[in-house]
């Protein structure tokens, strides 16, 4: 609001104006979780606060998007949840707002490394690990070695039997091919995906759901995140979740603050709130399975373990850029999607 | 004449849109409320100071937002004129220039001015940089902009144009304005987003390189690899269409042409279809046909083969498709094929024209335009379906689900969402034109106004064994995956554990008896009640806006009356996709911002559904003398009371028959709704979509079952209210042979 017009105007609607502006504490909430996390989440802050929270829950893409074309005249406050490539990327383009939290005390390293990646214009407030899961009953079905690597999907045997998201249309599929190149090298990266496609039996496109047709036993395996995998196999699947030897990449949930929030003292508080050991526990209430970012926070027994699964060291700057991922996206295009199977 | 003299010098249409005018001008919030207007929490707020809530008077009061005083100049300059008689020249002239610049200026500053100052760099360089912004228009700017339509309207008529008849020189306008800004303007603004490069300029390179690119055209399938997306398309529809018209076709003769005794049930059959939401269809054939389905065990264990992926792709799209819209093309052949004279097939037959001969010589010709119709049909809605290639597609790329993805993707590229959208479009219009030229200028009226008490003879043997071999292998097939769509709702996990339970629906619609009464605490009683109210609201709309247009087209005579037919009824051939995607672009900004709210999906299914209101309003219309109309107008009353008075009562079946149509499209489309959707917003598909991506199927299927006896409520009531009007007339005869 264009405060400053006020105190240009005549003085006695200026006061008017202003005495009318201050009303009950709102927040205006971009979510980019999975619908019922975001519900959850601004149902509890409002319970806790008594902050009225105005949710919007679109996918990170289109978020950073809205907050882009909003830029001369934001309407939201927090951003919370979706994959950190878009939250780095607004921190770039100086879209998000530093903020140093009180809770940083409790936080696990990686989230603060990333929060200092972007001088603290976003933190990560979950992770999850890239690997794969599959359908036991298939799997023994069909007389499958249970594969462990990622060398191993390569093998002739599961041809036409594992399945992954397009990386034209799913961040997740996108994370596999960076996760990939940084792996093995872009050559041998593309060599891989190369063999791997010749035993996908389809390219979906949304990036979980790979494994929910594992999970009904319409593939055998499916390249996702894995607490996607947990995900089903506490659904009652048959989903055995693989973390690959080879080692794997991942992704960092992420919160910011958008520059120029109209309720700043709100958006602080619903930051740290988000960012306490309490509010990441609601994770479990909805099944998301991913690794909080407070240390203090309960994990599910099925969740995988971070510190026993290998992680790369992901480039996130880099494979977040967009004229990396359209380059990469291209290569892919051009010289694997192009291959008969 | 008392009375005569006493009408020509006060107004009071008049009189009303210039005190509409001065509210909306001087009372309501110039631009749109964030919260809702409706929540009035904007009175408490600032108004009528605050510049967020400040009706267009306060500010320019103010001296904020001095672009809108010139409307002011238009909203007085009607005063002027309240005492003159409507003969006088100078009253058309003064309330056409009033209403014609206001509402121009209007439209100018709104499109000129938006949310970073100028909206084009010319302004700027002309006037400077404004250093002021506005938002989307509110309440106060619609209320004004009809205030001014309707001066300008009232000013033709003064003229004399179409008897000086206020009424319908206002619908007119009416009709023309709501459809150019909700069907015209956003296919335009989508055309133009298909030319805008990433800085923001326009070019037709960036064009040609998203239209020609491979992935669109590619013939890759001839030698091994994949087809471009709109040739899968192009090749699916044309195949769904011929197929759901054949299918069709064989349906509409055991109903007309045989002696089969269950036609009740028949029809019935083929109702479920059109009031099944989208997916329930492809989830229950994954369940019986897919990798591990029930019915491919079954065989690979019979066999002894390995089961297969073959279901997704083109044959699951196929077969999931023509299960959909067969009912559609139905619906659309019973009425021709009954419709063919009997008189005629007999006339053939007096001639020595065997059974075969007269079906295949007078029959079949005369059904030439519900064939047509019937292929457009179901080849705009395999275009348009999303649900079935979201689920059942493969790697067989379709462009409606190309473009949703293009949109919330990880690309998130509208341009190649708009070149997609336009590809769309090309091919349902072209089909649209086809149909149309096919059909051409020839007569295939055979009602004529005498009596024909013949009797449809039945079908030669040749045809009735094939016809009736197909009919029952597939309406079997249709009860058979009903069947299973029922028994998905009450197993606990759907092939994994097949224990019964009614435990889906208690998640989707527990309610608990609380303190304060009744709470309605199943996770789909939200978007159920959004869709019912949302379904609701557009309904009685759809059915008005689509009387009004076929008033207009069957009783009026007016210069462009054949734009204007083809004007209203192009949303027809708009995929519901297109329909989304223009939207979205069109409407996520000033001057009308309408994305989130539950306005745009409103105004959504009003545009979607109107041609079938305009259709069943011009049947009925057509039936009812003119002489009705002449008598009403004879006896002094103005063609307003006429249409309420006369046409309107004798309109039931028709005006039914919109609510019933509008009502369950509102609540089974998701084509258009899947774009348009927000978190406060939420549909029944769209919630049921999103079960469905969590794997959460029992409960899809239960919300989805639910749905549909809740629509074949709705359908039933129309039965009997409609049922009761036709008490009285002849029973029409049934060729029970």
């Amino acid at each position: 609001m264009n405060t400053f017009r006020y105190t240009l105007g005549v003085s006695l609607l200026a006061i008017a104006a202003s005495a009318g502006a201050a009303s009950a504490a709102k927040l205006t909430l971009y979510c980019s979780a999975q619908e019922d996390w975001c519900q959850l989440m601004a149902r509890s802050f409002e319970e806790a606060t008594g902050i009225d929270v105005n949710m919007t829950r679109k996918s990170s893409g289109e978020t950073f998007a809205q907050v882009k074309a909003e830029a001369s005249n934001p309407k939201g406050d927090v951003w919370w949840g979706g994959t950190g490539d878009p939250h780095l990327q607004a921190a770039e383009e100086d879209l998000t707002d530093p903020y140093i939290s009180p809770m940083r005390s409790e936080l696990q390293d990686w989230s603060i490394s990333q929060a200092a990646s972007a001088g603290d214009k976003t933190i990560g407030i979950y992770s999850g690990a890239l690997g794969y899961g599959y359908n036991t009953d298939l799997l023994a079905a069909n007389n499958l070695p249970e594969p462990a690597c990622w060398k191993d999907l390569l093998k002739p045997e599961y041809k036409g039997h594992v399945q992954m998201a397009n990386p034209n249309s799913s961040g997740t599929a996108y994370t596999t091919l960076a996760t990939m190149v940084q792996l093995f090298g872009e050559d041998e990266g593309f060599e891989f995906m190369k063999g791997l496609h010749a035993n996908i039996n389809q390219y979906t496109k949304s990036g979980s759901a790979p494994i929910k047709a594992a999970g009904r036993g319409e593939t055998t395996i499916g390249i996702v995140f894995m607490h996607d995998a947990v995900a089903q196999a506490v659904s009652g699947f048959p989903i055995k979740v693989v973390a690959p030897c080879e080692g794997t990449g991942y992704e960092i949930g992420s919160m910011s603050i958008i520059k120029g929030a109209r309720n700043l003292e709100e958006a602080h508080k619903f930051y740290d709130w988000a960012l306490s050991a309490d509010a990441q526990n609601l994770a479990l209430q909805v099944k998301a399975f991913q690794v909080p970012s407070n240390v203090n926070a309960e994990t599910s027994p099925s969740a995988p373990d971070l510190s026993s699964i290998k992680l790369i060291d992901y480039d996130f700057k880099l494979y977040g850029s967009s004229d990396e991922r359209k380059r990469l996206l291209q290569k892919w295009d051009e010289e694997v999607s192009t291959l008969p199977q | 004449m008392r009375t005569a003299t006493t009408e020509q010098t006060t107004h009071p249409v008049l009189i009303f849109w210039i005190i509409a005018g001065w509210v909306g001008f001087c009372i309501l919030p110039w631009y749109g409320v964030e919260d809702g207007f409706f929540r009035f929490g904007w009175l408490f707020e600032g108004y009528p100071f605050d510049e967020d809530y400040a009706p267009g008077a306060f500010l320019i009061a103010q001296g904020r937002k001095l672009w809108l005083a010139p409307m002011l100049l238009a909203l007085a300059a009607p005063l002027l004129v309240l005492k003159r008689r409507k003969t006088d020249p100078v009253f058309a002239v003064v309330l056409i220039l009033s209403g014609a610049l206001g509402f121009g200026w209007l439209i100018a500053q709104g499109f000129g001015i938006g949310i970073r100052g100028f909206n084009f760099a010319w302004l700027t360089a002309l006037f400077g940089d404004l250093g002021d912004r506005q938002f989307g228009m509110g309440y106060g700017a619609m209320i004004l902009a009809s205030a001014f339509l309707f001066l300008f309207t009232q000013g033709i008529a003064a003229r004399g144009a179409i008897n000086g008849d206020v009424f319908v020189v206002s619908a007119i306008g009416g009709v023309i304005v709501i459809v150019g800004t909700f069907v015209f303007f956003p296919i335009a603004k989508m055309l133009t987003a298909a030319f805008i490069t990433e800085d923001g300029g326009y070019s037709v390179g960036i064009f040609a390189a998203k239209f020609f690119d491979d992935r669109l055209w590619g013939l890759g399938c001839l030698w091994g690899a994949r087809c471009g997306v709109a040739w899968n398309s192009l090749f699916l529809a044309i195949l769904v269409g011929l197929l759901s018209t054949a299918l069709g076709l064989v349906f509409a003769l055991v109903v007309t042409r045989s002696g089969f005794r269950y036609k009740r049930a028949l029809r019935a059959l083929t109702v479920l279809p059109i009031i099944t939401p989208p997916f329930v269809i492809g989830l229950a054939l994954i369940l019986m046909f897919g990798l591990s389905g029930s019915v491919t065990r079954f065989v690979a264990d019979l066999l002894g083969v390995q089961p297969t992926r073959w279901l997704y792709g083109l044959p699951g799209l196929l077969i999931a498709q023509t299960l959909a819209f067969t009912p559609i093309a139905f619906l659309v052949l019973i009425g021709v094929v009954e419709g063919v004279s009997p008189s005629m097939e007999e006339a053939a037959q007096t001639l020595r024209a065997n059974k075969w001969q007269t079906f295949r010589t007078v029959s079949l010709p005369l059904m030439r335009p519900g064939l047509a119709n019937a292929f457009l049909l179901g080849f705009i809605e395999s275009m348009a379906d999303f649900g079935n290639p979201l689920v059942l597609g493969g790697n067989f790329d379709v462009l409606s689900t190309e473009i949703f993805f293009a949109i919330v993707g990880a690309q998130y590229d509208q341009g190649r969402a708009a070149v997609l959208a336009v590809v769309l479009l090309a091919f349902t219009l072209s089909a649209f034109y086809a149909q149309r030229a096919w059909l051409g200028k020839k007569s295939y009226t055979t009602v004529t106004g005498k009596g024909d008490a013949g009797v449809h003879p039945l079908m030669p043997r040749g045809l009735s064994i094939p016809v009736f071999a197909l009919a029952a292998i597939w309406g079997g097939f249709t009860v058979i995956v009903y069947i299973m769509i029922f028994y998905g709702s009450i197993v606990e996990l759907w092939g994994v554990n097949n224990t019964l339970t009614f435990k889906h629906y208690l998640t989707a619609f527990s309610v608990k008896l609380g303190d304060n009464g009744l709470l309605w605490t199943g996770a789909a009683w939200d978007s159920f009640w959004t869709t019912i109210y949302i379904a609701a609201v557009a309904a009685p709309l759809t059915a008005a806006v689509g009387l009004i247009t076929a008033y207009l087209l069957t009783r009026q005579t007016f210069a462009g009356k054949n734009a204007f037919e083809f004007g209203t009824m192009l949303s027809f051939a708009i995929p519901g996709t297109v329909i989304g995607v223009s939207y979205i672009l069109a409407f996520n900004v000033p001057p009308i911002e309408i994305t989130g709210t539950g306005i745009i999906l409103v105004i959504s299914f009003i545009f979607r559904n109107m041609p079938v209101g305009v259709r069943a309003g011009i049947a009925s219309m057509s039936q009812l003398d003119k002489s009705l109309d002449e008598s009403s107008l004879t006896l002094g009353a103005n063609s307003w009371q006429t249409f309420r008075r006369v046409i309107l009562p004798l309109l039931r079946p028709a005006i039914l028959a919109a609510l019933v149509y509008s009502f369950v499209r509102a609540m089974t489309a998701i084509s258009a709704v899947i774009f348009l959707v927000s978190a406060q917003y939420d549909m029944a598909t769209s919630y049921i979509i999103g079960r469905v991506e969590n794997n959460d199927y029992g409960l899809a299927i239960a919300y989805s079952t639910t749905l549909i006896f809740v629509m074949l409520a709705a359908v039933g009531l129309l039965q009997v209210v409609v049922g009761k009007t036709q008490i009285g007339r002849r029973t029409q005869f049934t060729a029970g042979g």
